[in-house]
């Protein structure tokens, strides 16, 4: 990890992780909710009473965020294994010193 | 109602007694204890204390009422105060468990490497949280008397001795812990009626699905497509449409959303959990709990509504449900038959000027009469928006037990937050104030009495604004969400995501977004509040949105002016650097605790 490009590659890559992560964000709540929420109402669920754009805004977008924190956790979690970062190595670096 | 009074002292009692033994189990010896639970909280439990500390009085008995009278558009409550988490979860909340001290000020005076920074962020800190416990000691007076008949003084005294005995004592251990037991109690305290209800309207047991299903009336009609046909014919907008302008809900979400991620008293919460990925994962639990009560709140407004309409609706008065009559006592309700028909006429518009002043004389039906000029239009009932989750119970003809429960909830929901903001301004004091700029030598333990006595003096404080509500607690709250979006949440993400930001980009970008922010909320709201119209605001954003414009205005001249000044120093990008990887959290908390 003292690699100085191992380090810009791990950031990097957080990165992207977060772009993506907060589009998906953004698109359910403010696009979907707000800014499309008319025209996604002319949609009914089938088999519910839900029109879709009124759906996203009272209930979907915060199925979503929950969905994209344990994502980021997940996905975070094996980055940091990668590229041995993760916090269970310094446990042992502990014990050495 | 008898039963149900002698079984809310019952439940009410136990609750209180639980959370005073929890505080004593968990009581802090050192400041690290005190002011972050010395980093030994399980995540789970973490997110758990989290959404009690988040999920405030207005949460619990407020916003499915609101919900319930503005439709479509309450959605900007429901996303604005669940999606700040994301960004919290991905933006904020690793980095500054990683960092690994105690405070939000903290954070912003090491990144910074300025004490004036440390003070500015503060001042917004101990500002945003006494804005927020004013409001939760009036919630606590306010269930007291409705549920118990006590006079809210005594109702807020009663709440400040319990908060005191558990925050004092217990610091964030004591709370944390507690926050655990609160969350149970108010998360059954409103499943139980949401589910009953789901079942007696569409014979569905879960809320989130019965919101979207068929009543079992036999009409065969949608839940949803009833509530918009009733609305039309009392000549209310629909339901399911929005009726405010796309770019005021755009701005309000999103002045929620970040304002809630910059809370200080959320942020809080993440420093005590033991590592950085504990950090991550909490923030999803503590959403995950929240999410349960903000899904179940719009499917409990819409039940709430149409159940509303349909045994109102141009029904007679002295054949009206035992419940309406028992909140009218409690001054909720109020019925001015204005066509002297003896039926109760509901519809758009206010029945009469004001919150209801009864003269104490009962009418020809017995109704209570009121004193208030009656205004224009046909609607004849006066409806407190907090009724639609008080009344729930009694609507659904629940047990006794369960009405006490939801005093019980109400009363989790506020102790459970003022204690969250008590310690955020205990710890600015004696941390933040006193330890890191006037006092830097002192003792651990002299430290901790400093904490244990701002503690005191601020549940002093809450408990007079609770008690004697300054008139302008309500707009207050369009404050606290504007100044941690325009302040906090800037500094604190440049602070980790730009390497070039620096101690004069991140005050001036503070300091100008707070300015711009304040200014707009006081002139619309105490200067020329006549003038807070969607005419006069700048492009059609209300004073609860312009937090988002104080954001941006905060970046762009933070960004700005750190390109024309020196760049940080060696040690403040090595402190970046080490803050953006996990590894050595770890042992970071054990030099700390």
């Amino acid at each position: 990890m003292n690699n100085k490009t191992d380090r810009s590659e791990y950031w990097s890559a957080n990165l992207r992780y977060l772009s993506v992560l907060l589009c998906i964000w953004f698109v359910v709540s403010f696009v979907f909710s707000i800014l499309l929420v008319d025209v996604l109402d002319q949609i009914q669920i089938p088999g519910t009473g839900f029109k879709l754009g009124f759906w996203f805004a009272q209930q979907g977008s915060i199925y979503v965020f929950v969905a994209l924190i344990f994502v980021y956790t997940w996905l975070m979690n094996r980055l940091d294994r990668e590229h041995g970062v993760a916090e269970d190595a310094d446990e042992n670096v502990g014990h050495q010193s | 109602m008898e039963s149900v009074q002698a079984w809310t002292f019952a439940i009410v009692a136990m609750s209180f007694a639980l959370y005073i033994g929890i505080a004593i189990w968990a009581r802090a010896g050192t400041t690290g204890e005190f002011y972050v639970a010395g980093k030994h909280v399980s995540p789970l439990a973490n997110g758990m204390a989290t959404a009690a500390d988040w999920m405030s009085a207005a949460s619990f008995i407020s916003m499915a009422g609101i919900i319930s009278f503005i439709g479509r558009d309450g959605s900007v409550y429901l996303m604005g105060w669940t999606g700040g988490y994301v960004l919290l979860a991905l933006l904020l909340a690793p980095y500054l468990r990683k960092f690994g001290k105690f405070t939000v000020p903290d954070f912003v005076g090491e990144r910074y490497y300025s004490n004036a920074a440390r003070l500015v962020a503060l001042v917004c800190a101990i500002f945003v949280s006494f804005t927020y416990i004013a409001g939760q000691m009036r919630g606590v007076g306010i269930v007291f008397s409705h549920f118990l008949g006590v006079d809210i003084t005594i109702g807020v005294i009663v709440g400040m001795a319990i908060v005191f005995s558990y925050a004092v004592l217990g610091g964030m251990k004591g709370i944390t812990y507690t926050q655990v037991a609160q969350y149970c109690v108010l998360i059954f305290a409103y499943l139980v009626p949401a589910i009953f209800i789901s079942i007696m309207l569409t014979g569905n047991p879960v809320p989130q699905a019965g919101f979207g299903a068929k009543l079992n009336d036999g009409s065969g009609m949608y839940l949803l497509q009833k509530l918009d046909q009733l609305s039309r014919e009392l000549g209310f907008s629909e339901y399911t449409a929005g009726s405010k302008a796309t770019i005021d809900v755009f701005c309000i979400t999103m002045a929620l959303m970040v304002g809630t991620a910059g809370l200080p008293h959320v942020i809080i919460r993440f420093f005590t959990v033991p590592r950085v990925r504990d950090a991550r994962v909490s923030a999803g639990w503590a959403l995950f709990f929240i999410a349960i009560l903000y899904t179940t709140a719009p499917a409990v407004a819409a039940f709430a509504r149409t159940n509303l309409i349909r045994t109102v609706s141009h029904q007679e008065y002295q054949t009206a449900p035992g419940w309406i009559k028992h909140w009218e006592n409690t001054g909720l309700v109020a019925w001015l038959d204005k066509n002297g028909d003896g039926r109760i006429q509901y519809g758009p518009g206010k029945a009469f000027a004001g919150k209801p002043v009864f003269t104490g004389a009962t009418g020809a039906n017995e109704q209570r009469l009121v004193s208030n000029v009656p205004s224009e239009g046909r609607n004849e009932l006066y409806v407190d928006r907090d009724i639609m989750v008080l009344a729930n119970p009694e609507i659904a003809n629940l047990p006794a037990w369960i009405i006490a429960l939801v005093a019980a909830g109400g009363l989790a929901a506020a102790l459970s937050t003022a204690a969250g903001l008590l310690l955020v301004i205990s710890t600015s004091i004696s941390h933040d104030l006193l330890k890191n700029i006037f006092l830097p030598n002192i003792a651990d333990h002299t430290e901790l009495l400093f904490a244990r006595i701002a503690a005191g003096v601020a549940v002093v404080f809450a408990g007079y604004f609770g008690i004697n509500p300054p008139g302008f607690v309500a707009q207050v709250v369009a404050f606290a969400f504007g100044l941690a979006a325009s302040s906090f949440f800037p500094a604190i993400v440049l602070g980790i995501f730009s390497k070039r930001m620096n101690r004069e980009g991140a005050i001036a970008g503070m300091i100008a977004g707070i300015v711009f922010t304040a200014s707009y909320i006081i002139y619309f709201k105490f200067v020329n509040p006549a003038a807070n119209i969607p005419e006069n605001w700048w492009f059609g954003i209300s004073p609860e949105g312009i937090g988002t414009i104080g954001m941006l205005v905060n970046f762009i001249i933070a960004i700005t002016i750190s390109r024309c000044t020196a760049p940080p120093p060696e040690n403040v990008q090595d402190l970046i650097e080490s803050i953006r990887i996990p590894r050595g959290a770890g042992l970071a908390h054990e030099i700390d605790a």
